[in-house]
């Protein structure tokens, strides 16, 4: 033990008087030990993000010829609603009346649609993520006739866009094609 | 720390090899304690009863739970008819919970009055947010476990608070969730996190009596204990006093269990939960409402966040922000004045929360949230330099003793 001791004293002195060869030694131990438990703890953390179950699900396809004229259907995809209207020409008229960039999130009506009478939103409000109401006849369509989101008050045009209330953007366009004329695939 | 005190061999032979009893005794019978604590001070050992109580409870209905989004409602149902005792023990963990925050809230706002975060206490006031940081997170996670409609829109809405972050706020609620929307990877991680941090409040909570036991609780008065003459011993003089409280409080507990046991939860969540549909009218559990208010009140998105976040980030560094010297609002009259107008402000942001976000409403949610915000950032700073404080006793005994108090 004591020689040890002593080597090791006489070794400080020497790290002394030689800093650098010492000093790199321990810094390298110290970033390759952050490294290895970096590498660890990345497979824990990455365990949270979505599983290859949960991405094979991620397209819905839908037939929308059954849709008519002035109805709105709900679809599930990735486990959230998505609003599909089949709007009239007023309410298209409507989402065109008003000059896109003036909104809070500006975008044109025709940037969000593919075809202007079928209007495909994710319905899941951009605020907080609760489910406006506006699909059913009879619920609250909000001041802009589109939808309206009861948790915090945010209102919707018949294009989907923010209009009024919390909501920072507009209701998502998922990404769709049309496999056919009649059916479309979400996703 | 001599084993010898004991008369007991068996606690003598196991003492001089492991020193429980030593400690044990060292924070009972030898810890000295400010002989004028009043009433305010049982809710520490409350919090500690009521953590206990959870951690009992939780783990029994553990037994009986099944985390799937397909029969996690049944499964509670199955507790609250057909396991034996479960409603009970549902009620109980249901109730404790709400009553745990009863608590820990009175316990906060005795410390703001008597100044308890001061010098130099700040780092066991500091432990003592990270608990009641620990304990949101868990009662969050805990209410989303029976997986009806408030449970699935509350974490609908909480998680989705992260997607104000700039840039990787997506990703982020992504991660949370575990996929695209709240299901049943979500559910899961829930219970496993839920059953995870009641253990590390408790680790916290052994730091917050270290930190407690380094210079003692504070008191009533606020001055430093002088001498022998100004304490006494926690056991059995708080020892008794604390079990005149934990009386009270089961008492009361009982009384909601099995009398209103569903008074401070809300009827929405006994519908099994629908992500195609949001309730007309959602709203977080009773003590998370001032700050749901406060998250309201800002019209902006990551705004609203921030500031709700801020409302418990200020109080991490509220020991610098009152730099006052005097710590009990006892002589201090101005402070007096604000920490009730404080007072108030947070039972109206509470009200105010579980108000739809409409009209009037709004317009009271940010006069109380600026309010909220003026005491801690302009009022406090600003009282420590203007305030004129009343002459402080010079002990403890001293007013105790019904002397004349000494002019300083």
């Amino acid at each position: 033990m004591a020689k040890l001791t002593s080597n090791s004293k006489s070794m400080s002195v020497d790290t002394k008087q030689q800093p650098g060869r010492r000093d790199f030694i321990v810094v390298a131990t110290y970033a390759m030990g952050a490294v290895g438990a970096a590498a660890a703890a990345w497979p824990l953390i990455d365990q949270m993000n979505p599983a290859a179950d949960t991405l094979a699900l991620a397209s819905t396809e839908v037939d929308v010829s059954k849709i008519s004229e002035g109805q709105a259907i709900t679809v599930t995809w990735r486990g959230k609603p998505v609003f599909i209207r089949h709007r009239t020409p007023d309410e298209i008229a409507r989402a065109n009346a008003i000059d896109g960039s003036e909104l809070p999130d500006p975008q044109e009506d025709e940037a969000r649609v593919q075809r202007p009478e079928l209007l495909v939103v994710v319905g899941v409000c951009t605020h907080l993520g609760c489910v406006p109401l506006g699909q059913k006849t009879g619920d609250v369509k909000g001041e802009y006739d589109g939808w309206f989101c009861p948790c915090h008050g945010s209102h919707y045009d018949t294009s989907g866009r923010i209009r009024k209330g919390p909501a920072p953007t507009n209701l998502e366009v998922p990404p769709y094609s049309f496999l056919s004329d009649n059916v479309i695939r979400i996703g | 720390m001599s084993a010898a005190k004991f008369s007991n061999p068996v606690v003598r032979w196991i003492d001089h090899r492991l020193p429980v009893f030593t400690m044990l005794d060292h924070t009972a019978n030898e810890y000295p304690t400010p002989k004028n604590l009043n009433y305010m001070w049982n809710f520490g050992s409350l919090a500690g009863l009521s953590l206990v109580i959870m951690i009992v409870t939780g783990i029994v209905l553990a037994m009986s739970y099944t985390a799937h989004v397909d029969y996690a409602f049944e499964s509670v149902e199955r507790i609250m008819r057909d396991v034996n005792h479960g409603w009970l023990i549902r009620y109980i963990h249901m109730n404790t919970a709400s009553f745990f925050f009863i608590v820990v809230y009175l316990h906060i706002f005795r410390g703001l009055y008597y100044g308890s975060y001061k010098a130099p206490r700040e780092l066991l006031w500091i432990l003592g947010v990270v608990i009641f940081l620990l304990m949101m997170a868990t009662a969050f996670m805990g209410y989303v476990l029976p997986w009806g409609q408030m449970s699935f829109w509350g974490a609908t809405v909480i998680t989705n608070l992260f997607s104000a972050i700039p840039l990787v706020g997506e990703s982020i609620v992504t991660f949370l969730w575990g996929g695209f929307s709240v299901d049943n990877p979500t559910l899961n991680r829930f219970f496993s996190l839920h059953y995870l941090m009641p253990f590390l409040i408790a680790g916290v909570v052994i730091l917050h009596i270290v930190a407690l036991h380094r210079f003692g609780s504070n008191n009533p008065i606020g001055i430093d204990t002088k001498g022998k003459q100004d304490t006494i011993s926690f056991h059995p003089y708080y020892t008794i006093k604390d079990i005149v409280g934990v009386a009270m409080f089961l008492l009361l507990l009982s009384v909601a269990v099995f009398f209103f046991p569903n008074a401070m939860g809300h009827p929405d969540n006994y519908i099994p939960a629908n992500p195609m549909q949001t309730p007309a009218h959602i709203v977080p559990e009773w003590y998370f409402l001032p700050f749901y208010a406060i998250l309201r009140a800002v019209p902006d998105k990551l705004g609203g966040v921030l500031l709700m976040f801020g409302a418990i980030a200020i109080l991490f560094i509220l020991p610098w922000l009152d730099r006052s010297p005097v710590r009990s609002a006892r002589f201090r009259p101005v402070f007096r004045i604000f920490f009730w107008l404080l007072f108030i402000d947070a039972i109206a942001l509470g009200y105010l929360g579980g108000k739809p976000a409409e009209g009037i409403y709004v317009t009271l949610s940010r006069i109380a949230t600026a309010w909220y915000f003026l005491h801690f950032l302009v009022i406090l700073p600003m009282l420590s330099v203007f305030e004129s404080t009343k002459p402080l006793p010079k002990s403890i005994s001293e007013p105790v003793l019904a002397t004349t108090v000494a002019a300083e």
